[in-house]
């Protein structure tokens, strides 16, 4: 059962009236993610979708201090904000670097394995909404095989998703997990969790995007679902090496009754040009990953 | 009481950001700055200085961090050098923009490509329109007491200041130096006061996203637009002139040394013709002013310590009586001559100051450039001038074909 099932946070981070679009999924779990971590945090960001969330000067709909920083620097960012609060005693405060998957899986690469290495306690955050959606939805090396961007926009993406989480967890950080807005109470615990832990954490949110994917703003939550359904994103933690499948992803690989990736893809318009090759390429490419994932739960 | 130890410009650097209590450091090395970078842990590692060493992955992360630990309100600092600086340069304009007084020593070197770790001026320079208060020193003295200062001006006027010095001329050059009292340091450069801190206890949304009119607040005060922003920083730039000179005041009252405020000047109360540049080739261009004085020249030297703000009143009143002007650079803007040639020029135009202004670009990636040569230079330039020319940019001691 999750942790805090019937004790989430009831006070609310982000006021409404937000910039963000009807059923933006980052929105979502941003929400869940604030409730988790409360009050003494400082969240900071760079260009992207959230920095739009998070308004335009001189307004706020949110109620945590947010730094707005250049594109590459996110987690360059957060080391600075943890040396001048240690600095002037004020590392009770949780600093948190939130970036999406082109702030992250791209041109911020080298501040957080940098960040990461240098055992910096913080928490990184990635929304991947699998592209570059504040600029109009063009290509990241988080895009999906097959799917159209603005700069695939005839012959769709070529190449597989990055794995990027791979490498994140190639820097030995206490504390990784993936979650989904699709599964709330499974975000808000590992938030929870994360918060408590010291040194470097990373949490991946796999955010749907209603303009970018291509489907109707109602459906946020029904993509976040069957992403995990058909095993297109994983739900899991790692604490200190030890690797867990957690909620839904837990139950499928139980119950063997992962979906096919066709039913997630036939319910966006951005896959509309993949062709069956790529359909079966991508299958392919869920299932080997799905079992690696399967391997590493039994193994614990 | 101060004490005197022979130590080198990077030395010199790290005794002064050590003596201003600097709170978070984060640097990356490149010659010839890495000394610097080494000290600084040093002292921080040995206890010398309370403070966080962030031994970040690169320029721009160095920056990021002294940009973010500065916002909520710890005082810092940060060198580099070339290329380093380079690729700083987004978050030079994100430090400017956000008004944080930081400061940063830039141990001037060439820029690649090709690769040089020779010295000139080109790396600072080329940042001349980030916002930055840019500060040039010409010994290692000044070096010291210019950090110190430097953290007064920043945290007055709320601009970032780099300190800018010759790279191995200075850097790696013994000189004796006065080291100030800690005491009499905390008493001219008290701790920082930010005026805005990024904590839970005031939540704001730091840098945000702008319209390009201004807005109103929930309450309904109209706030600044982003032109509003961009005028206040330019304001504040050129109000710093006044900052800078009273800061070089105060610290001559406090330890018995001033470097000039603004400029520095040398014989040129009579000169004729004057001589001018920026860091250690100005502090050369004294000799050659003896040279030529020797010969029957009546020569002086304006050594332009600080270039941003440009030092617009005080270069006129220093021209004043000269007939001709020469520039000795560092650096060159492609296309058309020297950056302070240019700068020279334009503080000059339409006012009573009729000197004509040569430009000679020298000592590019280390070229040696001896008094001698700047004297020659100089007699040139006069001798053009006396026929009617009076516009010429020279390449000093290089082969043009
Ligand atoms: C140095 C730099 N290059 C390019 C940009 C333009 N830019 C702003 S946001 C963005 C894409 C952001 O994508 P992602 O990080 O995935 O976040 P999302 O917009 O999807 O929320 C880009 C390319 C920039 N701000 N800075
Ligand atoms: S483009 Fe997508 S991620 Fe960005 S605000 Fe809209 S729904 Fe959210």
């Amino acid at each position: 059962m999750p942790a805090n099932l019937f004790k989430v946070n009831e006070k609310e981070y982000i006021l409404p009236g937000s910039r963000a679009c009807q059923g933006c999924g980052l929105s979502l779990a941003y929400r869940y993610m604030l409730k988790a971590l409360r009050e003494n945090t400082i969240v900071t960001l760079p260009a992207c979708c959230l920095c739009v969330l998070q308004g335009m000067y001189p307004s706020t709909p949110v109620l945590v201090p947010a730094l707005n920083n250049s594109f590459a620097s996110t987690a360059a960012s957060a080391s600075g904000l943890v040396a001048g609060l240690q600095a002037l005693d004020r590392s009770d405060i949780t600093v948190v670097a939130m970036a999406g998957d082109g702030g992250t899986f791209d041109m911020g690469i080298q501040a957080l394995s940098g960040a990461a290495e240098r055992e910096t306690d913080f928490i990184y955050v990635c929304y991947d909404n699998e592209g570059y959606m504040n600029t109009g939805t063009q290509r990241s090396s988080a895009t999906p095989l097959g799917a159209l961007t603005t700069t695939t926009p005839i012959l769709t993406k070529q190449q597989h998703k990055k794995d990027f989480i791979k490498i994140v967890e190639a820097h030995d950080i206490p504390y990784l997990a993936t979650v989904s807005p699709a599964y709330p109470i499974d975000l808000y615990d590992k938030f929870v969790k994360a918060k408590k832990i010291k040194g470097t954490r990373y949490i991946h949110i796999y955010a749907p995007c209603p303009p970018g994917w291509t489907y109707p703003p109602k459906d946020t939550v029904k993509m976040g679902r069957l992403a995990v359904e058909t095993g297109v994103a994983v739900l899991f933690e790692v604490e200190d090496g030890k690797f867990r499948l957690t909620g839904r992803s837990k139950t499928l690989a139980e119950r063997g009754n992962r979906l096919p990736v066709i039913n997630y893809v036939e319910k966006q318009g951005r896959f509309r040009r993949m062709n069956i090759e790529q359909l079966n390429q991508l299958q392919a490419w869920v299932d080997r990953k799905w079992d690696e994932y399967i391997k590493r739960a039994d193994q614990g | 009481m101060s004490k005197v130890r022979i130590m080198t410009g990077n030395q010199a650097a790290a005794v002064g950001a050590t003596l201003s209590g600097v709170q978070v450091v984060a640097a990356y090395p490149i010659t010839p700055q890495s000394q610097l970078a080494e000290i600084m842990s040093q002292q921080i590692e040995g206890g010398k200085l309370k403070a966080e060493y962030v031994r970040v992955e690169s320029e721009h992360s160095a920056m990021t961090v002294c940009i973010s630990a500065s916002t909520v309100g710890a005082r810092v600092f940060t060198a580099t050098s070339a290329n380093g600086l380079l690729y700083m340069h987004e978050q030079l304009h994100w430090a400017a923009g956000a008004r944080l007084p930081i400061v940063m020593c830039c141990v001037n070197r060439g820029v690649g490509a090709p690769w040089t770790i020779f010295n000139d001026q080109q790396d600072s320079l080329s940042q001349r329109d980030t916002g930055w208060l840019q500060i040039y020193c010409r010994n290692n003295q000044e070096i010291l007491d210019t950090v110190i200062q430097a953290y007064r001006i920043a945290e007055k006027v709320y601009v970032p200041v780099m300190v800018c010095f010759d790279g191995f001329v200075l850097s790696h050059t013994m000189m004796p130096v006065y080291i100030p009292d800690a005491g009499a340091v905390r008493k001219f450069l008290p701790p920082y006061k930010p005026h805005t801190i990024l904590s839970p206890e005031d939540p704001r949304n730091i840098n945000p996203v702008l319209f390009p009119g201004r807005r109103e607040n929930t309450e309904g005060v109209l706030c600044d637009g982003y032109m509003e922003m961009r005028y206040k920083l330019f304001a504040a730039l050129d109000g710093a002139r006044d900052v800078i000179i009273e800061t070089d005041e105060a610290f001559a009252e406090a330890f018995g040394r001033r470097h000039g405020g603004m400029l520095w000047e040398y014989l040129t109360e009579d000169a004729d013709v004057i001589l001018t540049g920026i860091g250690s080739i100005a502090s050369e261009a004294t000799v050659a002013a003896d040279l030529l004085r020797e010969e029957g020249v009546k020569a002086g030297v304006v050594g332009i310590r600080v270039f941003r703000p440009f030092p617009k009143e005080d270069v006129r009143r220093a021209l004043r009586k000269a007939r001709a002007v020469v520039t000795f650079e560092k650096a060159v803007s492609y296309g058309y001559e020297g950056g302070l040639c240019s700068d020279l020029k334009a503080a000059l135009y339409g006012t009573e100051v009729k000197a004509a202004v040569h430009g000679c670009i020298a000592g590019l990636g280390g070229r040696d450039v001896k008094a001698r040569e700047l004297a020659e230079a100089v007699k040139a330039s006069l001798a053009d001038i006396d026929d009617g020319r009076t516009e010429k940019t020279l390449w000093l001691n290089c082969f043009t074909g």
